[in-house]
Protein backbone atom coordinates (compact mmCIF):
# COMPACT_ATOMS: atom_id res chain seq x y z
CA UNK A 1 0.00 0.00 0.00
CA UNK A 2 2.76 2.42 0.92
CA UNK A 3 4.52 1.87 -2.38
CA UNK A 4 1.32 2.40 -4.33
CA UNK A 5 0.83 5.67 -2.47
CA UNK A 6 4.41 6.60 -3.22
CA UNK A 7 3.73 6.18 -6.94
CA UNK A 8 0.56 8.28 -6.58
CA UNK A 9 2.52 11.06 -4.88
CA UNK A 10 5.26 10.83 -7.51
CA UNK A 11 2.71 11.21 -10.31
CA UNK A 12 1.13 14.11 -8.44
CA UNK A 13 4.46 15.89 -8.19
CA UNK A 14 5.26 15.38 -11.86
CA UNK A 15 1.75 16.52 -12.81
CA UNK A 16 2.10 19.68 -10.69
CA UNK A 17 5.25 20.77 -12.51
CA UNK A 18 4.11 19.66 -15.95
CA UNK A 19 0.68 21.29 -15.74
CA UNK A 20 1.96 24.55 -14.25
CA UNK A 21 4.69 24.82 -16.89
CA UNK A 22 2.18 23.95 -19.61
CA UNK A 23 -0.21 26.66 -18.44
CA UNK A 24 2.64 29.13 -18.16
CA UNK A 25 3.83 28.38 -21.69
CA UNK A 26 0.29 28.77 -22.95
CA UNK A 27 -0.61 32.11 -21.34
CA UNK A 28 2.76 33.82 -21.10
CA UNK A 29 3.80 36.40 -23.70
CA UNK A 30 6.67 35.77 -26.11
CA UNK A 31 9.13 38.24 -27.48
CA UNK A 32 12.35 37.78 -29.39
CA UNK A 33 15.50 39.69 -28.78
CA UNK A 34 19.13 38.75 -29.32
CA UNK A 35 20.16 40.09 -25.92
CA UNK A 36 17.75 37.83 -24.11
CA UNK A 37 19.62 34.67 -25.00
CA UNK A 38 22.81 35.74 -23.29
CA UNK A 39 23.84 34.54 -19.85
CA UNK A 40 23.30 37.11 -17.13
CA UNK A 41 26.66 37.64 -15.49
CA UNK A 42 26.13 41.08 -13.99
CA UNK A 43 25.48 42.67 -17.39
CA UNK A 44 29.02 42.18 -18.67
CA UNK A 45 29.43 40.11 -21.86
CA UNK A 46 30.39 36.53 -21.03
CA UNK A 47 33.99 35.51 -21.54
CA UNK A 48 34.94 31.92 -22.25
CA UNK A 49 32.93 28.82 -21.50
CA UNK A 50 31.15 28.08 -18.25
CA UNK A 51 31.82 24.35 -18.34
CA UNK A 52 35.41 24.44 -17.28
CA UNK A 53 37.81 23.05 -14.70
CA UNK A 54 36.67 23.68 -11.18
CA UNK A 55 38.14 23.96 -7.72
CA UNK A 56 39.11 20.56 -6.33
CA UNK A 57 38.14 21.46 -2.76
CA UNK A 58 34.49 20.74 -3.44
CA UNK A 59 35.22 17.22 -4.67
CA UNK A 60 37.39 16.46 -1.66
CA UNK A 61 34.44 17.19 0.61
CA UNK A 62 32.22 15.08 -1.62
CA UNK A 63 34.56 12.11 -1.17
CA UNK A 64 34.63 12.58 2.61
CA UNK A 65 30.86 12.83 2.56
CA UNK A 66 30.60 9.55 0.70
CA UNK A 67 32.55 7.78 3.43
CA UNK A 68 30.42 9.14 6.25
CA UNK A 69 27.10 8.86 4.49
CA UNK A 70 27.60 5.18 3.71
CA UNK A 71 28.53 4.77 7.36
CA UNK A 72 25.23 6.38 8.38
CA UNK A 73 23.41 3.95 6.09
CA UNK A 74 25.11 1.05 7.87
CA UNK A 75 24.27 2.48 11.29
CA UNK A 76 20.52 2.73 10.63
CA UNK A 77 19.76 -1.04 10.76
CA UNK A 78 21.74 -1.33 13.98
CA UNK A 79 20.04 1.72 15.52
CA UNK A 80 16.58 0.13 15.46
CA UNK A 81 17.75 -3.00 17.33
CA UNK A 82 20.30 -1.43 19.64
CA UNK A 83 18.48 -2.71 22.77
CA UNK A 84 18.42 -6.31 21.50
CA UNK A 85 22.07 -6.49 20.46
CA UNK A 86 23.09 -4.75 23.67
CA UNK A 87 26.73 -4.60 24.71
CA UNK A 88 28.03 -7.03 22.06
CA UNK A 89 26.53 -4.96 19.28
CA UNK A 90 27.96 -1.84 20.85
CA UNK A 91 31.51 -3.25 20.76
CA UNK A 92 31.16 -4.26 17.10
CA UNK A 93 29.88 -0.82 16.16
CA UNK A 94 32.60 0.86 18.22
CA UNK A 95 35.23 -1.04 16.21
CA UNK A 96 33.49 -0.08 12.97
CA UNK A 97 33.34 3.56 14.03
CA UNK A 98 36.94 3.59 15.25
CA UNK A 99 38.15 2.77 11.73
CA UNK A 100 36.08 5.61 10.30
CA UNK A 101 37.10 8.09 12.97
CA UNK A 102 40.74 7.18 12.23
CA UNK A 103 39.98 8.04 8.62
CA UNK A 104 38.53 11.41 9.62
CA UNK A 105 41.49 12.08 11.90
CA UNK A 106 43.87 11.26 9.04
CA UNK A 107 42.01 13.60 6.68
CA UNK A 108 42.04 16.30 9.35
CA UNK A 109 45.78 15.86 9.97
CA UNK A 110 46.54 15.93 6.24
CA UNK A 111 44.69 19.22 5.96
CA UNK A 112 41.85 17.93 3.78
CA UNK A 113 39.37 19.83 5.95
CA UNK A 114 41.08 23.18 5.37
CA UNK A 115 39.64 25.39 2.66
CA UNK A 116 42.53 26.45 0.48
CA UNK B 1 -8.52 13.50 20.81
CA UNK B 2 -10.04 13.65 17.33
CA UNK B 3 -8.88 10.89 14.98
CA UNK B 4 -8.66 11.78 11.29
CA UNK B 5 -9.10 8.16 10.24
CA UNK B 6 -12.81 8.66 11.11
CA UNK B 7 -13.13 11.05 8.17
CA UNK B 8 -11.02 9.00 5.77
CA UNK B 9 -12.84 5.80 6.75
CA UNK B 10 -16.21 7.48 6.25
CA UNK B 11 -15.21 8.75 2.78
CA UNK B 12 -13.95 5.28 1.90
CA UNK B 13 -17.20 3.56 2.98
CA UNK B 14 -19.34 6.17 1.23
CA UNK B 15 -17.46 5.74 -2.04
CA UNK B 16 -17.59 1.95 -1.80
CA UNK B 17 -21.35 2.06 -1.28
CA UNK B 18 -22.07 3.29 -4.80
CA UNK B 19 -18.88 2.69 -6.81
CA UNK B 20 -17.17 -0.53 -7.89
CA UNK B 21 -13.84 -1.49 -6.28
CA UNK B 22 -11.47 -0.17 -8.98
CA UNK B 23 -13.31 3.12 -9.36
CA UNK B 24 -13.19 3.66 -5.60
CA UNK B 25 -9.44 3.18 -5.51
CA UNK B 26 -9.00 5.50 -8.48
CA UNK B 27 -11.18 8.23 -6.96
CA UNK B 28 -9.33 7.94 -3.66
CA UNK B 29 -5.96 8.29 -5.41
CA UNK B 30 -7.17 11.41 -7.19
CA UNK B 31 -8.44 12.80 -3.89
CA UNK B 32 -5.08 12.10 -2.25
CA UNK B 33 -3.27 13.87 -5.08
CA UNK B 34 -5.54 16.91 -4.87
CA UNK B 35 -5.23 17.04 -1.08
CA UNK B 36 -1.43 16.94 -1.27
CA UNK B 37 -1.29 19.66 -3.89
CA UNK B 38 -3.70 21.84 -1.90
CA UNK B 39 -1.74 21.41 1.31
CA UNK B 40 1.53 21.99 -0.50
CA UNK B 41 0.36 25.15 -2.23
CA UNK B 42 -1.42 26.63 0.80
CA UNK B 43 1.57 26.04 3.08
CA UNK B 44 3.93 27.56 0.52
CA UNK B 45 1.76 30.67 0.08
CA UNK B 46 1.37 31.13 3.84
CA UNK B 47 5.10 30.68 4.41
CA UNK B 48 6.06 33.17 1.71
CA UNK B 49 3.69 35.77 3.17
CA UNK B 50 4.91 35.08 6.71
CA UNK B 51 8.54 35.30 5.71
CA UNK B 52 8.03 38.71 4.10
CA UNK B 53 6.06 40.07 7.05
CA UNK B 54 8.46 38.67 9.65
CA UNK B 55 11.48 39.96 7.79
CA UNK B 56 9.84 43.39 7.48
CA UNK B 57 9.11 43.56 11.20
CA UNK B 58 12.68 42.52 12.04
CA UNK B 59 13.90 45.42 9.92
CA UNK B 60 11.34 47.95 11.25
CA UNK B 61 9.44 48.01 7.94
CA UNK B 62 5.78 47.24 7.23
CA UNK B 63 6.08 44.61 4.51
CA UNK B 64 3.36 43.74 2.01
CA UNK B 65 0.11 45.36 3.23
CA UNK B 66 -1.77 46.56 0.14
CA UNK B 67 -3.21 43.47 -1.57
CA UNK B 68 -6.18 42.33 0.49
CA UNK B 69 -6.52 42.86 4.25
CA UNK B 70 -3.01 43.16 5.79
CA UNK B 71 -1.62 42.10 2.43
CA UNK B 72 -2.86 38.56 2.95
CA UNK B 73 -3.42 37.81 -0.74
CA UNK B 74 -0.04 39.20 -1.79
CA UNK B 75 1.63 35.84 -2.31
CA UNK B 76 -1.39 34.58 -4.25
CA UNK B 77 -1.09 37.61 -6.56
CA UNK B 78 2.62 36.89 -6.92
CA UNK B 79 1.87 33.33 -7.94
CA UNK B 80 -0.48 34.49 -10.71
CA UNK B 81 2.08 37.01 -11.88
CA UNK B 82 4.73 34.32 -12.03
CA UNK B 83 2.46 32.08 -14.10
CA UNK B 84 2.06 34.81 -16.71
CA UNK B 85 5.78 35.48 -17.14
CA UNK B 86 7.72 34.25 -20.13
CA UNK B 87 9.87 31.15 -19.65
CA UNK B 88 13.21 32.19 -21.09
CA UNK B 89 15.76 29.58 -22.08
CA UNK B 90 19.06 31.22 -22.90
CA UNK B 91 21.45 30.14 -25.64
CA UNK B 92 23.76 27.18 -25.20
CA UNK B 93 22.09 25.66 -22.14
CA UNK B 94 21.84 21.91 -21.80
CA UNK B 95 18.12 21.94 -22.57
CA UNK B 96 17.17 18.55 -21.23
CA UNK B 97 18.87 18.98 -17.87
CA UNK B 98 17.74 22.61 -17.65
CA UNK B 99 14.11 21.52 -17.90
CA UNK B 100 14.61 18.43 -15.74
CA UNK B 101 16.01 20.28 -12.72
CA UNK B 102 12.73 21.83 -11.44
CA UNK B 103 11.06 18.43 -11.72
CA UNK B 104 13.64 16.76 -9.49
CA UNK B 105 13.56 19.54 -6.91
CA UNK B 106 9.75 19.47 -6.69
CA UNK B 107 9.50 15.66 -6.68
CA UNK B 108 11.95 15.46 -3.78
CA UNK B 109 10.06 17.99 -1.72
CA UNK B 110 6.55 16.70 -2.48
CA UNK B 111 7.47 13.12 -1.55
CA UNK B 112 9.14 14.07 1.70
CA UNK B 113 6.21 16.41 2.44
CA UNK B 114 3.74 13.54 2.10
CA UNK B 115 5.72 11.40 4.56
CA UNK B 116 5.15 13.72 7.52
CA UNK B 117 2.62 12.59 10.14
CA UNK B 118 0.40 15.66 10.28
CA UNK B 119 -2.19 14.59 12.81
CA UNK B 120 -3.69 11.59 14.51
CA UNK B 121 -4.69 9.24 11.69
CA UNK B 122 -3.39 11.60 9.03
CA UNK B 123 -0.22 9.88 7.82
CA UNK B 124 -0.10 9.21 4.12
CA UNK B 125 3.12 7.32 3.43
CA UNK B 126 4.21 5.51 6.56
CA UNK B 127 7.18 3.23 5.88
CA UNK B 128 8.84 1.29 8.66
CA UNK B 129 12.03 3.08 7.60
CA UNK B 130 10.24 6.44 7.46
CA UNK B 131 12.91 8.66 9.01
CA UNK B 132 15.57 7.18 6.76
CA UNK B 133 13.30 7.47 3.74
CA UNK B 134 12.62 11.17 4.32
CA UNK B 135 16.35 11.79 4.69
CA UNK B 136 17.13 9.88 1.50
CA UNK B 137 14.42 11.54 -0.60
CA UNK B 138 15.07 15.06 0.59
CA UNK B 139 18.75 14.68 -0.28
CA UNK B 140 17.66 13.97 -3.85
CA UNK B 141 16.91 17.71 -4.12
CA UNK B 142 20.67 18.34 -4.20
CA UNK B 143 20.82 16.59 -7.56
CA UNK B 144 18.21 18.99 -8.93
CA UNK B 145 20.12 22.02 -7.68
CA UNK B 146 23.42 20.75 -9.09
CA UNK B 147 21.77 20.07 -12.45
CA UNK B 148 20.18 23.52 -12.45
CA UNK B 149 23.48 25.24 -11.84
CA UNK B 150 25.50 23.11 -14.20
CA UNK B 151 23.09 23.19 -17.14
CA UNK B 152 22.56 26.97 -17.03
CA UNK B 153 25.85 27.74 -18.78
CA UNK B 154 26.45 30.61 -16.37
CA UNK B 155 29.52 30.86 -14.17
CA UNK B 156 27.65 32.26 -11.20
CA UNK B 157 25.09 29.47 -11.39
CA UNK B 158 27.87 26.92 -11.50
CA UNK B 159 29.61 28.40 -8.45
CA UNK B 160 26.29 28.59 -6.62
CA UNK B 161 25.44 25.00 -7.41
CA UNK B 162 28.87 23.75 -6.35
CA UNK B 163 28.67 25.64 -3.08
CA UNK B 164 25.19 24.34 -2.55
CA UNK B 165 26.30 20.77 -3.21
CA UNK B 166 29.26 20.99 -0.82
CA UNK B 167 27.12 22.60 1.87
CA UNK B 168 24.09 20.34 1.59
CA UNK B 169 26.00 17.07 1.51
CA UNK B 170 28.09 18.17 4.48
CA UNK B 171 25.12 19.10 6.62
CA UNK B 172 23.27 15.99 5.49
CA UNK B 173 25.64 14.06 7.77
CA UNK B 174 24.63 16.04 10.83
CA UNK B 175 20.97 15.57 10.04
CA UNK B 176 21.47 11.83 9.65
CA UNK B 177 23.38 11.56 12.93
CA UNK B 178 20.76 13.55 14.84
CA UNK B 179 18.01 11.33 13.45
CA UNK B 180 20.10 8.28 14.42
CA UNK B 181 20.38 9.54 17.98
CA UNK B 182 16.60 9.57 18.28
CA UNK B 183 16.17 6.20 16.53
CA UNK B 184 18.63 4.62 18.94
CA UNK B 185 16.53 5.95 21.80
CA UNK B 186 13.14 4.98 20.40
CA UNK B 187 13.90 1.63 18.71
CA UNK B 188 11.96 2.36 15.55
CA UNK B 189 12.33 4.41 12.38
CA UNK B 190 8.62 4.52 11.56
CA UNK B 191 7.47 8.11 11.94
CA UNK B 192 4.02 7.26 13.29
CA UNK B 193 5.55 4.99 15.96
CA UNK B 194 8.12 7.63 16.86
CA UNK B 195 5.23 10.00 17.52
CA UNK B 196 3.31 7.31 19.45
CA UNK B 197 6.36 6.69 21.67
CA UNK B 198 6.24 10.32 22.75
CA UNK B 199 2.78 10.05 24.30
CA UNK B 200 4.23 10.22 27.82
CA UNK B 201 6.72 13.01 27.15
CA UNK B 202 8.45 14.57 24.18
CA UNK B 203 11.90 13.23 23.36
CA UNK B 204 13.48 16.60 24.01
CA UNK B 205 12.39 16.19 27.66
CA UNK B 206 12.48 12.41 27.89
CA UNK B 207 15.71 11.84 25.98
CA UNK B 208 18.03 13.38 28.59
CA UNK B 209 20.85 15.70 27.49
CA UNK B 210 21.83 13.90 24.23
CA UNK B 211 18.39 14.45 22.72
CA UNK B 212 18.61 18.16 23.45
CA UNK B 213 22.06 18.44 21.86
CA UNK B 214 20.81 16.44 18.87
CA UNK B 215 17.88 18.85 18.54
CA UNK B 216 20.19 21.87 18.52
CA UNK B 217 22.43 20.28 15.90
CA UNK B 218 19.41 19.27 13.83
CA UNK B 219 18.12 22.84 13.85
CA UNK B 220 21.48 24.27 12.74
CA UNK B 221 22.03 21.60 10.11
CA UNK B 222 18.43 21.90 8.92
CA UNK B 223 18.83 25.64 8.39
CA UNK B 224 21.95 24.95 6.37
CA UNK B 225 20.21 22.17 4.45
CA UNK B 226 17.52 24.56 3.22
CA UNK B 227 20.14 27.05 2.00
CA UNK B 228 18.76 29.77 4.22
CA UNK B 229 19.71 32.12 6.92
CA UNK B 230 23.37 32.59 7.68
CA UNK B 231 24.07 29.65 5.35
CA UNK B 232 22.69 31.19 2.13
CA UNK B 233 26.01 31.05 0.27
CA UNK B 234 24.57 29.21 -2.76
CA UNK B 235 22.37 32.17 -3.60
CA UNK B 236 24.38 34.94 -1.99
CA UNK B 237 22.72 37.83 -3.82
CA UNK B 238 25.60 40.23 -3.33
CA UNK B 239 28.18 37.87 -4.85
CA UNK B 240 26.42 35.50 -7.24
CA UNK B 241 23.32 37.48 -8.42
CA UNK B 242 20.97 34.61 -7.54
CA UNK B 243 23.14 31.50 -7.46
CA UNK B 244 21.93 28.33 -9.11
CA UNK B 245 18.61 29.73 -10.36
CA UNK B 246 19.96 32.90 -11.99
CA UNK B 247 18.95 31.81 -15.49
CA UNK B 248 15.52 30.50 -14.55
CA UNK B 249 12.55 32.78 -15.10
CA UNK B 250 8.81 32.74 -14.56
CA UNK B 251 7.34 29.51 -13.27
CA UNK B 252 10.68 27.68 -13.58
CA UNK B 253 12.06 30.00 -10.93
CA UNK B 254 8.78 29.74 -9.03
CA UNK B 255 9.36 26.04 -8.46
CA UNK B 256 12.77 26.56 -6.92
CA UNK B 257 11.26 29.23 -4.70
CA UNK B 258 8.36 26.94 -3.74
CA UNK B 259 10.68 24.04 -2.97
CA UNK B 260 12.89 26.22 -0.82
CA UNK B 261 9.99 27.22 1.43
CA UNK B 262 8.55 23.73 1.54
CA UNK B 263 11.95 22.32 2.47
CA UNK B 264 11.96 24.68 5.41
CA UNK B 265 8.56 23.30 6.39
CA UNK B 266 9.77 19.71 5.98
CA UNK B 267 12.87 20.29 8.10
CA UNK B 268 10.78 21.94 10.82
CA UNK B 269 8.15 19.22 10.54
CA UNK B 270 10.73 16.47 10.91
CA UNK B 271 12.22 18.26 13.93
CA UNK B 272 8.73 18.44 15.41
CA UNK B 273 8.12 14.75 14.76
CA UNK B 274 11.44 13.57 16.12
CA UNK B 275 12.02 15.86 19.07
CA UNK B 276 8.90 17.82 19.96
CA UNK B 277 6.36 15.02 20.02
CA UNK B 278 4.77 15.40 16.59
CA UNK B 279 1.06 15.98 17.05
CA UNK B 280 1.13 14.97 20.73
CA UNK B 281 -0.18 17.66 23.08
CA UNK B 282 1.93 19.06 25.88
CA UNK B 283 1.34 17.16 29.11
CA UNK B 284 2.69 18.14 32.49
CA UNK B 285 2.74 15.18 34.91
CA UNK B 286 0.40 15.73 37.82
CA UNK B 287 -1.59 18.59 36.31
CA UNK B 288 -4.71 16.64 35.37
CA UNK B 289 -6.94 19.62 34.58
CA UNK B 290 -4.28 21.15 32.38
CA UNK B 291 -3.69 17.85 30.53
CA UNK B 292 -7.44 17.44 30.00
CA UNK B 293 -7.65 20.95 28.55
CA UNK B 294 -4.72 20.30 26.21
CA UNK B 295 -6.57 17.28 24.79
CA UNK B 296 -9.25 19.56 23.37
CA UNK B 297 -6.82 21.26 20.97
CA UNK B 298 -6.91 19.24 17.70
CA UNK B 299 -3.77 17.30 16.87
CA UNK B 300 -3.33 19.06 13.52
CA UNK B 301 -3.05 22.39 15.34
CA UNK B 302 -0.41 20.97 17.64
CA UNK B 303 1.69 19.81 14.71
CA UNK B 304 1.31 23.03 12.74
CA UNK B 305 1.85 25.14 15.85
CA UNK B 306 5.12 23.47 16.81
CA UNK B 307 6.31 23.51 13.22
CA UNK B 308 5.38 27.19 12.98
CA UNK B 309 7.42 28.03 16.07
CA UNK B 310 10.45 26.23 14.60
CA UNK B 311 9.98 28.00 11.26
CA UNK B 312 9.84 31.32 13.08
CA UNK B 313 13.13 30.46 14.80
CA UNK B 314 14.68 29.66 11.41
CA UNK B 315 13.48 32.99 10.04
CA UNK B 316 14.89 34.66 13.12
CA UNK B 317 18.29 33.06 12.32
CA UNK B 318 18.12 34.40 8.80
CA UNK B 319 17.48 38.00 9.72
CA UNK B 320 19.84 38.09 12.69
CA UNK B 321 23.13 36.48 11.70
CA UNK B 322 25.46 37.68 8.95
CA UNK B 323 26.36 35.25 6.18
CA UNK B 324 29.20 32.79 6.78
CA UNK B 325 32.18 32.31 4.49
CA UNK B 326 32.55 28.94 2.82
CA UNK B 327 35.59 27.93 4.86
CA UNK B 328 33.79 28.86 8.10
CA UNK B 329 30.77 26.91 6.92
CA UNK B 330 32.72 23.73 6.26
CA UNK B 331 34.80 24.12 9.42
CA UNK B 332 31.62 24.41 11.48
CA UNK B 333 30.31 21.17 10.06
CA UNK B 334 33.38 18.97 9.82
CA UNK B 335 35.35 20.14 12.85
CA UNK B 336 32.57 20.94 15.29
CA UNK B 337 29.14 19.51 14.51
CA UNK B 338 30.28 16.10 13.20
CA UNK B 339 32.61 15.17 16.11
CA UNK B 340 30.11 16.53 18.66
CA UNK B 341 27.38 14.55 16.97
CA UNK B 342 29.37 11.29 16.97
CA UNK B 343 30.16 11.62 20.67
CA UNK B 344 26.58 12.64 21.40
CA UNK B 345 25.25 9.60 19.60
CA UNK B 346 27.47 7.30 21.63
CA UNK B 347 26.37 8.91 24.86
CA UNK B 348 22.82 8.14 23.76
CA UNK B 349 23.78 4.53 22.98
CA UNK B 350 25.34 4.21 26.44
CA UNK B 351 22.16 5.60 27.98
CA UNK B 352 20.10 3.01 26.12
CA UNK B 353 22.38 -0.03 26.48
CA UNK B 354 23.42 0.45 30.12
CA UNK B 355 20.07 2.02 31.05
CA UNK B 356 21.38 5.19 32.59
CA UNK B 357 17.94 6.63 33.12
CA UNK B 358 17.59 9.11 35.90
Amino acid sequence: MNFTLLVVVLITAIALVAIALGVARFISPRSFNGQKGEAYECGIPTRGKSWMQFKVGYYLFAILFLMFDVETVYLFPWAVIVKETGVDGLYCILFFMAVLILGLAYAWKKGALEWK
Amino acid sequence: MFDFSVITGWVDRMLRSFLPEEATVLVEFVMIGVAILLGYAVIALVLIYTERRVCAFFQCRVGPNRVGPWGLTQSFADMIKMLTKELITINNVDRFLFNLAPFIVIIASVISFSCLPFAKGLELIDFNVGAFFVMAVSSMGIVGILLAGWSSNNKYSLIGAMRSGAQMISYELSIGMSILTIIVFTDTAQLSLIVANQADGWFIFKGHVPAFIAFMIYLIAGTAETNRGPFDLPEADSELTAGYHTEYSGMHFGFFYLAEYLNMFIVAGMATTLFLGGWMPLYIPGWDGFNRAMDFIPSLFWFLGKTGVLIFIMMWFKWTFPRLRIDQLLTLEWKYLLPINLVNMFVMVMVVVFEWHW
